[in-house]
């Protein structure tokens, strides 16, 4: 399973840096898309997957009884999609208002000056 | 521009704007469920306000995104404001009892009958949360929705 | 210790309110200047409290540390909030004038609010995913700014900005995920201890490149600095002089954190063979871009380079073997400049929006005349351009020296050679920006038309003035000054008083 989901993280990191180097905005906002979920995909690889149940406490008890997900890793994971979903909403807005004053969505039909 | 005017709003598809019509206070109170179920069981106020954003999103597309800021009255950007009010409130609630900033205050009531009802700062942060991600939500997809 | 979240409280309930705010701008105006002033309070007063040696600590929730979020504010996190403090006031006054009307009624006061508050919350926090969190909250708020007014040239500096930010941003994460992995806490002390007792140095020490490589692009360091000079350029002042002075040194107090609490495993290399070469090729590069830009406003972005580089020289010399004392001088030295430049730089920007307001135009080639026509502003340009070139008696004079000398005493001749060669550079582009804009001739007369309102020029002229007599007085105070980051600095090389504090364990 982990060498599975390793497989996985790689190739959405190397897949997301390809797009990354084409040369239209799209592109690149799919690629950093992409690389964004490698990361979080990599964060719930990397802490360790066990076969277990929610880490919530069941009603009348007082602790969870082992096994049970670590639920920082779901925390962080889940605080990372929701800033890359926020960013990429915004990045998507910024492209389109950037493709409408360039009249292109060409990466080298930008200008310096 | 295509499609029909009924009422006061252009719409595309009668089944849709049926549908939606139907769907938008079933999804308002499933969020709201969500929302007062997140304390101890799956839910809260992430999911509650993407719900109820969701909801206002097929409105929409059934009408025209025009028609949402109407249905809402009010501004979105005043429900920001008072979501992350809310949510430093229910840090700030601590501190007054001289307590770190985040400590959870509780009050429970004891109601007729055997109602007990608990409720406490952990809560007014889910509202506030609630209302700032509903609000973030849906200003995005208007403002995109509305560019044309 | 409920003091610490004020920082992060206080701009948040103003941006808040000026959200609800909305209809009317001059409310805003006012709850936006509120919360800057209040903003600089509280940061004042946590300097003074950390002025003392005692690190503060705040567990969030009442959750002991390391299973909660904790704050912590130590003398390095006084002196960046203390300087955020005064740059939010400059800004947020010279903005009342120096902003447009329709930026305005767009958000620019909650934005400029938020951001503040991710910067507060990056230079307290004492969890690193925390980091991770206002990094992205004050990054999300500086894309908004950045864009806000969509023109075509600030959509194009807006889309490298963001675009090299988010790889930052990725790398960033991925970097905490595989170190939650592989040490189980994100908890910064508790960090430290795990890296301490970990076996496996070298898993550790490509973790270490990783961040460095991520808080590299975020601090402008060689060669990742190309999105800064491509961007800061074209916001309004009030905005580039807020990522000037502050966006970049988020980018530089992270590496110093880490790098300074953290990754001290295996400081040969990751400091002195890839940090250190890196650090005084940036001196170089944004020295040279800052003598041949034509622009005024391009020229102080490479200006932020080059600084970036002293202040990374500095700490990267914490990782030579030599004595105590020298690599104290090195970190101080850095310290010492990081605060001044953050005021020099927001003074610089600030500057340049005056003389775009004045000149229509920043372009060197066409602007000048202005010691004639403005002579006050001209006396404020001097001395931030000075200070930033490091002649004395100003503020950037006795910390470069500084690290100058531990270079020397650490035997790293070469180091010095950059330091002096930026100084020549940085020297140079002084006077070139000197004759260009304020002595010679003007080629292009600005119309009627696009000249001052005196009513307006006020609001500009105050901040600038205010940075600048904070930047003389840093000059003339340099003892002072320097005891302060000499302290910080034997604070931060001694990390265990900082684990103590955060962890408990008893004194």
């Amino acid at each position: 399973m982990v060498w599975l989901l390793a497989l996985a993280i790689g190739a959405l990191y190397a897949g997301g840096l390809y797009m990354m180097l084409r040369k239209t905005m799209v592109k690149l906002l799919i690629g950093l898309a992409m690389i964004g979920n490698a990361a979080n995909l990599l964060i719930f690889t990397s802490s360790g997957i066990v076969r277990s149940k929610a880490p919530l406490v069941p009603k009348g008890a007082k602790t969870v009884e082992p096994p049970f997900a670590d639920p920082l890793t779901q925390a962080l994971i889940l605080t990372a999609i929701v800033i890359g979903f926020a960013v990429l909403a915004f990045a998507l807005a910024l492209v389109r208002r950037t493709y409408e004053a360039v009249g292109s969505g060409g990466l080298e039909d930008m200008t310096e000056e | 521009m295509v499609g029909q005017a009924v009422g006061r709003w252009r719409i595309y598809s009668v089944i849709l704007a049926s549908v939606a019509r139907a769907m938008l206070p079933l999804l308002l109170v499933f969020s709201l469920f969500l929302l007062w179920r997140g304390h101890n069981e799956p839910g809260g106020g992430f999911t509650g306000g993407l719900v109820a954003a969701a909801g206002f999103a097929l409105y929409a597309m059934a009408f025209q995104p025009r028609s949402v800021r109407r249905v809402i009255r009010v501004d979105l950007r005043t429900l920001m404001g008072a979501g992350l009010l809310c949510a430093a409130a229910a840090g700030v609630i601590g501190m007054a009892q001289n307590k770190p900033f985040m400590t959870g205050v509780w009050i429970s009531w004891q109601g007729p009958e055997g109602i007990a009802v608990e409720i406490g700062t952990p809560f007014l942060f889910d509202v506030g949360v609630y209302l700032v991600v509903f609000s973030v939500t849906l200003s995005i997809i208007l403002s995109k929705a509305e560019e044309r | 210790m409920n003091l610490l979240v004020l920082p992060v409280l206080v701009p948040m309930v103003a941006a808040a309110s000026s959200l609800l705010l909305w209809k009317s701008v001059s409310a805003q105006r006012l709850v936006a200047l509120l919360g800057a002033l209040g903003l600089a309070l509280v940061n004042g007063m946590i300097f003074a409290r950390t002025q003392t040696g005692e690190i503060l600590v705040l567990g969030f929730g009442n959750w002991p540390a390391p299973f909660g979020i904790a704050f912590v504010a130590d003398r390095l996190a006084g002196i960046m909030l203390l300087a955020t403090g005064v740059i939010a006031v400059a800004v947020q006054i010279y903005s009342f004038s120096g902003i447009d009307s329709d930026r305005e009624s767009f958000g620019f006061y909650p934005l400029t609010l938020i951001l503040l508050m991710g910067v507060s919350g990056a230079f307290l926090t004492g969890d690193i995913f925390n980091l991770y969190v206002w990094f992205e909250v004050l990054l999300i708020a500086s894309f908004v700014l950045m864009s806000l007014g969509g023109e075509r040239l600030q959509l194009q500096g807006a889309v490298k900005y963001v675009t090299l930010n988010l790889v930052s941003s990725a790398l960033f994460l991925t970097a905490l995920g595989l170190l939650n992995g592989s040490l189980g806490t994100l908890n910064m002390a508790h960090l430290s201890e795990r890296v301490a007792e970990a076996g496996d140095p070298g898993f550790t020490t490509a973790l270490a490149v990783l961040f460095l490589v991520a808080f590299s692009i975020k601090s402008a360091l060689f060669p990742l600095y190309g999105w800064l000079p491509a961007s800061y350029h074209t916001p309004p002042a009030a905005v580039s002089a807020l990522f000037a002075g502050l966006l970049t040194k988020v980018g530089v107090y992270a590496l110093i954190r880490t790098f300074t609490l953290i990754f001290t495993q295996d400081p040969g290399f990751t400091h002195q063979l890839v940090l250190l070469p890196l650090a005084a090729m940036t001196i170089l590069a944004g020295g040279m871009g800052f003598w041949v830009q034509h622009d005024m406003r391009r020229a102080f972005a490479f200006a932020i380079v080059a600084s970036v580089g002293v202040a990374l020289v500095g700490l990267a010399m914490t990782g030579i073997p030599g004595s105590e004392a020298a690599r104290t001088l090195a970190l101080a030295g850095a310290l010492a400049y990081v605060f001044q430049t953050m005021l020099v730089k927001t003074q610089l920007f600030l500057m340049a929006g005056i003389v775009r307001r004045a000149m229509g135009s920043c372009d060197l080639r066409t602007i000048g005349g202005l010691a004639a026509t403005a002579p006050w502003l001209a006396a404020m340009a001097m001395i931030g351009l000075l200070a930033f070139a490091g002649v004395p008696p100003l503020s950037g004079f006795a910390p470069k020296v500084a690290v100058l000398r531990a270079s020397l005493d650490l035997q790293q001749g070469w180091v010095a050679a950059c330091i002096l060669a930026g100084s020549v550079l940085a020297l140079a582009g002084v006077a070139r920006i000197w004759s260009e804009a304020f002595w010679k001739k003007p080629l292009h007369r600005p119309d009627e038309s696009e000249q001052d309102q005196p009513a307006n020029a006020l609001a500009r002229i105050v901040p600038v003035t205010g940075l600048a007599l904070c930047i003389v007085a840093l000059g003339l105070g340099a003892g002072t000054v320097f005891d302060a980051a000499e302290a910080a600095a034997r604070q931060l090389l001694d990390p265990s008083a900082y684990i103590r504090a955060v962890l408990g364990g008893g004194p």
